[in-house]
């Protein structure tokens, strides 16, 4: 199993390489292109529209290279500033843009020394393991049959019969060596495209704080949402059964001395009532935040959650203390979001909750065994836990293939506080 | 009968008293935090706890700790938890010594005074009163129920509620020798150990239901 995935990595990275050399060439017209597109700047109309014309196929460039480094296990990000509102394409704003942004000159920078890089790289990824063909097929006996002066590996020239044959483990080797050696040229290529390509200190923090805009933006949004919703299940649930309650009460009152047997009766609806209004109220607090969350902390909370489920399911913690309430209940709701979709979609039988904290992250993982299929960008609850764990930076990712099983992975930046139990809410 | 009460609102703790008082219990200490009930309870040894699951100082869930500390200091005292949620995880604990004598229920439930009197009654006797929502919960998640009979699943949980052969005949309208018949159904296709003794048979149900 374990050699197996070697090979496949290997020879993922090997065809990877006969990409890279391919791109690599495409980077010189590109280059070409570009510089031809500076020359003629000041060219009225035209020039204006070149340069942004030619820097954005050097942009599909550079973001596919980011792709492939990101395969390579290398992340890079789009560092490029977003356009301006109400830009004409051939417009001045457009032009000012384009050549504004650092990140415009970095890329036409990266072109070149890109390119010779990624060719000398990718093609030793493709050339090694290709010479370790060649020994094995035993082309250099044939070549020692056939041709005077012919060599392989350690033998310059094969001077008999003995040496042409041990081209074979030569071979083997350099083979094994080309498969071994592939994806860290891939990555080594990646590095070097990353000093061009990832965003400067400046445009990094620029791109944190767009990212840090929407976030807030959709927690505010859904804080209000939120308050809508409570304020109407009060205004149309408990409150309005207070109200009605009291009148009932009155009408007893009324009627205590008339007829006893009425206003009892009256007496017994209104108490019927205020059983329905309590129950409405705790179904509400439940939502808010779960007084269970409040008194035993994430751990006892997904413990009860899980008894409540009409699944076998089994719940592993690893927490030595308490996250930070808001990180708790991100990470709560989280879970009990993935744990619906399961009841919901899955149609497994048992689920498995792990919960663990590793350098500063929490890791909640749920996984089922039911029919697969889950996609994040269709689900409107998947999406929901996305949005939720995206105002504390956290993450989720989904692998739900069809036929299962479904994992749903969540990572929450927080810190453990040691106390076991935090001061919440005063209610008895 | 004498009672130790905590519940940190005044409102509801002097609504308690009055309540308990009425019914002839006599409320020997009511206190109103945490720290001070353990130490109430092992002194004052009362016929039965009524106590707040959420006290201060922290708010969590200090007074089912302290009931559950008592009973490991005192086997078997009786404790009935009240709060304004039920969770089914606090009732296994509660359950876990398998020493009876426990309460747990929503405080809407006291609204009902007659029906919360018979359950502070039921648990000063050892028997339980465990809460229709806990029991609604526990039927809800188990899977072989589904070789009981509709009428077998109703009686269950209303033994699962802590009711004696008498109540459930009372409440589902049936003679009590149905009742008894449908229990002994209801033993047999779960596969438990019959019992004649009416609480140590609810606990059975609920250790069942539990597991």
């Amino acid at each position: 199993m374990e050699t197996r995935s070697w090979v496949r990595d290997g020879l993922r990275a090997i065809a990877g390489g006969v990409f890279a050399v391919g791109l690599a060439i495409t980077n010189l017209p590109l280059l070409a292109m570009s510089i031809v597109a500076l020359a003629l700047t000041p060219v009225p109309f035209l020039g204006l529209a070149l340069l942004p014309w030619a820097t954005n196929l050097v942009r599909m460039r550079a973001n596919l290279e980011r792709r492939l480094a990101a395969r390579a296990g290398i992340a890079i990000a789009r560092p490029y500033e977003p356009p301006p509102a109400r830009a004409l394409p051939g417009g001045w704003k457009r032009f000012r843009w384009i050549a504004t942004d650092p990140a415009t000159w970095r890329d036409l920078a990266w072109l070149l020394p890109g390119a010779i890089v990624a060719f000398v790289l990718g093609l030793l990824a493709v050339a090694i393991p290709l010479y370790g063909l060649e020994g094995i097929s035993l082309l250099p006996l044939w070549l020692y049959l056939s041709v005077d002066w012919y060599g392989y590996g350690v033998f310059w020239p094969i001077a008999n019969f003995s040496e042409a044959m041990l081209s074979m483990p030569q071979g083997v080797l350099f083979l094994a060596l080309g498969l071994g050696a592939a994806p860290w040229l891939l990555e080594v290529n990646a590095q070097f495209a990353k000093l061009f390509l990832a965003p400067t200190k400046a445009a990094g923090l620029r791109l944190r704080v767009a990212q840090l805009t929407v976030t807030r933006a959709d927690t505010v949004d859904a804080q209000a949402a939120e308050l809508r919703r409570i304020e109407r299940d009060l205004h149309d649930g408990a409150q309005a059964r207070l109200v009605s309650l009291g009148m009932t009460i009155g009408l007893a009152e009324e009627m205590i001395e008339r007829d006893p047997a009425a206003a009892r009766k009256l007496l017994a609806e209104a108490r019927e009532a205020s059983g329905t209004a309590l129950l409405e109220l705790r179904n509400l607090v439940r939502g808010i935040h779960p007084p269970v969350l409040a008194e035993r902390g994430l751990d006892g909370a997904v413990r009860a959650l899980a008894m409540s489920l009409p699944l076998r399911v089994t719940v592993e913690m690893d927490l030595p203390g308490r996250p930070q309430t808001p990180v708790e209940s991100a990470a709560y709701f989280a879970t009990a979001e993935a744990l619906a979709n399961v009841v919901r979609h899955s149609r497994a039988r048992t689920v498995q909750i792990y919960v663990q904290h590793v350098d500063d992250l929490l890791l909640l993982t749920v996984s089922d065994d039911g029919v697969g299929g889950a996609d994040p960008a269709h689900g409107t609850g998947l999406r929901g836990i996305a949005r939720r764990l995206a105002a504390f930076d956290g993450t989720m990712s989904v692998s739900s293939p069809p036929g299962g099983p479904t994992v749903v992975s969540m990572e929450l930046p927080c810190a453990l506080s040691s106390l076991k139990t935090s001061p919440s809410s005063a209610t008895g | 009968m004498r009672v130790v009460l905590a519940e940190d609102l005044a409102l509801l703790r002097d609504g308690l008293t009055r309540l308990l008082e009425a019914f002839e219990f006599e409320v020997v200490e009511a206190v109103d935090n945490g720290p001070a009930l353990l130490p109430a309870l092992i002194k004052h040894r009362p016929d039965v706890a009524v106590v707040d699951v959420r006290l201060p100082p922290t708010f969590t869930d200090e007074g089912l700790q302290a009931a559950i500390a008592a009973r490991t200091e005192i086997p078997g005292l009786p404790v009935l938890v009240l709060s304004q949620h039920v969770e089914p995880l606090y009732a296994r604990e509660l359950l876990s010594d398998r020493n009876g004598g426990v309460g747990y229920l929503l405080k809407d439930r006291i609204s009902n005074v007659a029906q919360f009197v018979d359950a502070v009654r039921r648990v000063a006797d050892g028997g339980t009163a465990m809460d229709p929502e806990v029991v609604s919960q526990l039927l809800a998640r188990r899977e072989p129920l589904a070789v009981l009979t509709a009428r077998e699943r109703e009686v269950l949980g209303e033994m699962a509620e802590g009711r004696s052969n008498a109540a459930i005949a009372a409440k589902l309208f049936v003679t009590e020798k149905a009742v008894s018949k449908h229990i002994n159904n209801i033993f047999t296709k779960l596969g438990m150990p019959p019992s004649d003794d009416d609480n140590r048979r609810v606990l059975a149900v609920l250790t069942y239901l539990n597991g």
